[in-house]
């Protein structure tokens, strides 16, 4: 029986130029641009569709913003250091690449655990999706977009501390036996990863500061 | 990697680290503007402009964007242009409906 061999795992397809997992993963960040394209439109449809001083600021719902610009640098962090890993596995360099992968997955873990805290904060002062906030006046979809907002992106951060922890414990065998491929597994990780603090990126002013 | 193509590899190391302290000053100043009180409309103009820059410099650089294959420049073309839709279609829909709710 003859091995069976994925093509372009790690030699670029001829005609696109890059391999499988790569134009995989892109085609799948570009969905995920729509998903939260999708919610970015319903948050200016909402805006717009209201008086300006019926939408409160961040602050007048009761988001913390020290917190959230906290929170925003542990993700530029872990940013770095995913990159950092790729970059030490390139220079074939797998000690300082566990390290970096591994303060990568505890960063992610820093910023789920605040919003967590966040989240507390918020049901302890009877914040829900559905409700305003103390003061307010009528219900308001600030919070439905807010929970909605991070609570999706809560789950993209969870699912890639998962897949990196994944390659970290158990995928790392596989440097030594084909170094180039697991090199490119990084990349990816390391793709999504970046996409989801993009996302960030967008959603704090968004959410906190306007 | 030889000794030529690790000395040049690690110039991106320090492309990593400028990119990666441009987008922390760059969060310092999106807050530190929220704090000045800026009309609705400026105020808005400006954090999405530095958001943009901060998402230019992820895309860029962290995810090699400027050194990608075209087939990935298309591919986000293509996206950018469908999210352009995403984001006109509702709009042009409900102008002149009046509010949708209200406050």
């Amino acid at each position: 029986m003859s091995e069976l061999v994925i093509p372009y795992r790690t030699e670029p397809h001829p005609v696109t130029g890059v391999t499988s997992g790569k134009l995989g993963i892109w085609l799948f960040l570009a969905s995920e641009v729509m998903l939260f394209g999708a919610l970015f439109s319903s948050y200016v449809l909402l805006r717009v569709g209201v008086l300006q001083e019926h939408w409160p600021l961040g602050v007048e719902a009761g988001l913390n913003v020290p917190i959230g610009t906290f929170n925003t640098i542990v993700l530029i962090t872990s940013s770095i250091t995913m990159v950092m890993a790729w970059a030490s596995l390139k220079m074939d360099n797998v000690g300082a690449y566990k390290k970096y992968f591994a303060a990568t997955i505890a960063l992610g873990l820093l910023f789920l655990v605040i919003k967590g805290f966040e989240y507390g904060d918020k049901f302890s002062h009877h914040i829900f999706p559905a409700t305003g906030w103390p003061g307010a006046g009528d219900p308001s979809p600030f919070y439905g977009l807010y929970f909605t907002f991070t609570g999706l992106h809560a789950l993209h951060v969870a699912l890639g501390i998962l897949v990196n922890l994944w390659l970290l414990i158990w995928g790392t065998a596989l440097f030594k036996t084909d170094p180039e491929c697991f090199t490119g597994r990084i990349e990816i990780a390391g793709l999504y990863w970046h996409f989801v603090d993009l996302v960030w990126i967008f959603l704090f002013p968004v959410l906190y500061l306007l | 990697m030889n000794e030529s193509e690790l000395a040049h590899f690690k110039q991106h190391l320090r492309v990593y680290l400028a990119v990666f302290i441009a987008l922390a000053v760059l969060t310092v100043v999106t807050v530190a503007i929220s704090y000045l009180d800026l009309p609705t409309g400026y105020a808005i103009t400006v954090a999405m402009v530095v958001a943009t820059v901060k998402a230019f410099l992820v895309a860029g650089y962290f995810m090699h964007l400027v050194t990608e294959q075209k087939v990935i420049h298309w591919l986000l073309a293509l996206s950018a242009a469908f999210l352009v839709f995403l984001f006109v279609l509702p709009l042009v829909t409900e102008l002149g409906n009046g509010p949708l709710w209200t406050g």
